[in-house]
């Protein structure tokens, strides 16, 4: 039995790092989602993590957890200086300098020399393991339904449903916004740094639009009334292209359908659940 | 040199504004960010392409069969994808996140279809003659690059600010059930509309396989990172902003790889959306909307 959970686990070990990455990854998203904004900057975000704490552990020799510190920091203070003059306008600015950012982060580290410019970053030490990659996405699971219980959580549910309203009752957005960016920031660079220590390889050109794209697609499939819709999306998005192996070339169009069929017949996604609130 | 690099950036900045036009007034006019917009981009290229390859047309015709194509599927994407939210009067969110996910659909369907090598249009496709004014070489690709984008963006102009059917384009950009009831066919507005930026796009695909000669499915995803900027810089939804901010940026871009660095050029647009934002959000002309529940 134990032989066989093991053999299972080596065949399917990037599936199931893959589940626990998208799913922080899908959280990260739901952030911004669950208080109405569209941020589409998760996938650069994540970019920026993996190169950073790349960085730190394979070109400076630092420990671990000062590479998954920076890898939390740096996207952090990105998305305040990008979050700060953008998020007292209209989401549409948002949204905007957010896919901007996503495609200027693959031209500079294409151009960046020093992180193997085209060429990516390779020989990344494998750090970490998959208790750790399930015991942060549990913990982060458990801490935003905490979050989504309390005064916090019908406050942001407050600003998706009616921003002015929200506001007029006492919820103060701009502040709201920001750290809500942030935190996404953080929890994809979070993600990003602990992949690129799981596949020794990183390169400019996976955390593009395409990436940013289907990290969306995680929470619009699952939904984001709670925090485990878009972890269950995450986790059949990232299972379907094992299962349908056969659409090869045509899985992102499948992903881009989703998107479409989601919005348009299912706005709230496969897991319609609502948080359940004492306070 | 300076007047030659002004030369380049006056071409390049051509088609930024071409393409600025249709996005941004599709904005203006629908209240979308309709991401699908790189799509008719690179559409409009294929089209001239296969209309150049297949049937021999002259670029003189090639370009308007673009365009044609472009806009014809502009009003597909958009009637299958925002009718229904539109109906719904969704949040303008709502409406861009459907167009992401249509754009991978289509960026993915292309490059599947047509497989993601560069292609080219023959080398007799567009005249090469260059001819020399004070003692600045141009190419007569360039001369019509700006000629075609300048009377294109003209006819807009006009369209939009001196004919009837521009005032009730103006109308329902306004307020779509004022304009219905003023007796404006809202539906066939939007078609209007959602046609004529998607030309655009299309034209400033083939105008920019001209000038760089070079076709490929994800040429749109670069070129909407300058979309975004000029029309944030412009101010969203104005038409003389996007064509003064397009202008700006190609030429701004060609000074920078000229007097700086070329890898900085692709930073340009970025750095100068970000400044917008934190300095002046509503664009050069803009004013600021009041906030309204």
């Amino acid at each position: 039995m134990l032989d066989t959970l093991s053999d299972l686990y080596w065949t399917y070990q990037n599936v199931i790092h893959g589940v626990a990455v998208n799913g922080i990854l899908a959280l990260s998203v739901y952030v911004v989602l669950s208080i109405g904004q569209l941020a589409l900057g998760q996938a650069a975000f994540m970019g920026i993590g993996a190169y950073f704490g790349a960085i730190a552990t394979t070109k400076l020799g630092l420990p671990f957890p000062v590479a998954i510190l920076a890898s939390i920091l740096t996207p952090a203070a990105v998305a305040l200086a990008i979050g700060a003059p953008t998020l007292r306008l209209t989401g549409v600015y948002l949204a905007i300098s957010m896919l901007g950012l996503g495609e200027i982060s693959r031209l500079l580290l294409l151009n960046w020399d020093y992180a193997g410019g085209a060429l990516g970053l390779s020989g990344i030490p494998e750090r970490g393991d998959v208790y750790l990659l399930y015991g942060v996405l549990i913990v982060l699971i458990i801490a935003f339904i905490f979050v989504g219980r309390s005064r916090l959580g019908r406050a942001m549910e407050a600003m998706r449903e009616d921003e002015t309203a929200a506001g007029v009752m006492g919820v103060n957005i701009p502040r709201y916004k920001l750290a809500a960016l942030v935190v996404s920031a953080m929890l994809a660079g979070l993600a990003g740094c602990l992949s690129a220590h799981l596949s020794s390889f990183i390169g400019p050109n996976e955390y593009g639009f395409e990436e940013a794209t289907t990290i969306l697609s995680f929470a619009l499939l699952g939904g984001i009334g709670t925090p485990l819709g878009p972890v269950a999306g995450a986790t059949i998005l990232t299972l379907l292209p094992e299962v349908l192996r056969f659409l090869a070339d045509y899985r992102l169009m499948i992903n881009g359908a989703i998107i479409v069929i989601a919005i348009l017949f299912m706005p709230r996604g496969l897991l319609s659940w609502r948080m359940k609130r004492t306070v | 040199m300076l007047q030659q690099q002004l030369v380049n950036g006056v071409v390049l900045g051509a088609t930024y504004a071409l393409f600025a036009l249709g996005f941004t007034m599709m904005f203006g006019v629908l209240g979308v960010i309709n991401l699908t917009y790189g799509v008719y981009f690179a559409l409009g290229a294929f089209a001239a392409l296969w209309a150049s390859k297949a049937i021999g047309l002259s670029v003189w015709l090639a370009l308007p069969v673009g365009a044609i194509v472009a806009g014809c599927i502009a009003v597909i994407v958009d009637t299958l994808l925002l009718t229904r939210l539109r109906r719904a009067k969704a949040p303008e969110l709502s409406s861009l996140m459907v167009t992401i996910g249509a754009t991978l659909f289509l960026y993915t369907g292309l490059s599947v279809i047509y497989g993601t090598e560069v292609r080219r249009f023959a080398p007799d496709f567009a005249p090469s003659a260059a001819f020399e004014i004070a003692g600045v070489r141009i190419v007569a690709t360039q001369a019509l690059i700006v000629v075609a984008a300048l009377l294109m963006a003209g006819a807009l102009i006009w369209i939009v600010r001196g004919t009837k059917v521009g005032l009730a384009v103006r109308g329902v950009a306004e307020n779509p059930d004022a304009a219905a009831l003023m007796g404006v066919n809202g539906a066939l507005v939007t078609h209007l509309v959602s046609f004529m930026s998607g030309a655009l796009g299309g034209a400033a695909g083939v105008l920019i396989g001209l000038n760089f000669n070079a076709i490929q499915p994800f040429m749109g995803e670069n070129m909407m990172l300058r979309g975004f900027a000029v029309i944030i810089i412009g101010g969203l939804g104005d038409l003389r902003g996007a064509l003064i901010a397009g202008f700006l940026l190609g030429i701004i871009e060609v000074l920078t790889a000229g007097y700086f660095a070329s890898a900085a050029k692709d930073l340009v647009a970025f750095a100068l959306l970000v400044l917008t934002l934190w300095v002046r959000p509503v664009g050069l002309f803009g004013r600021a909307a009041a906030k309204r529940a």
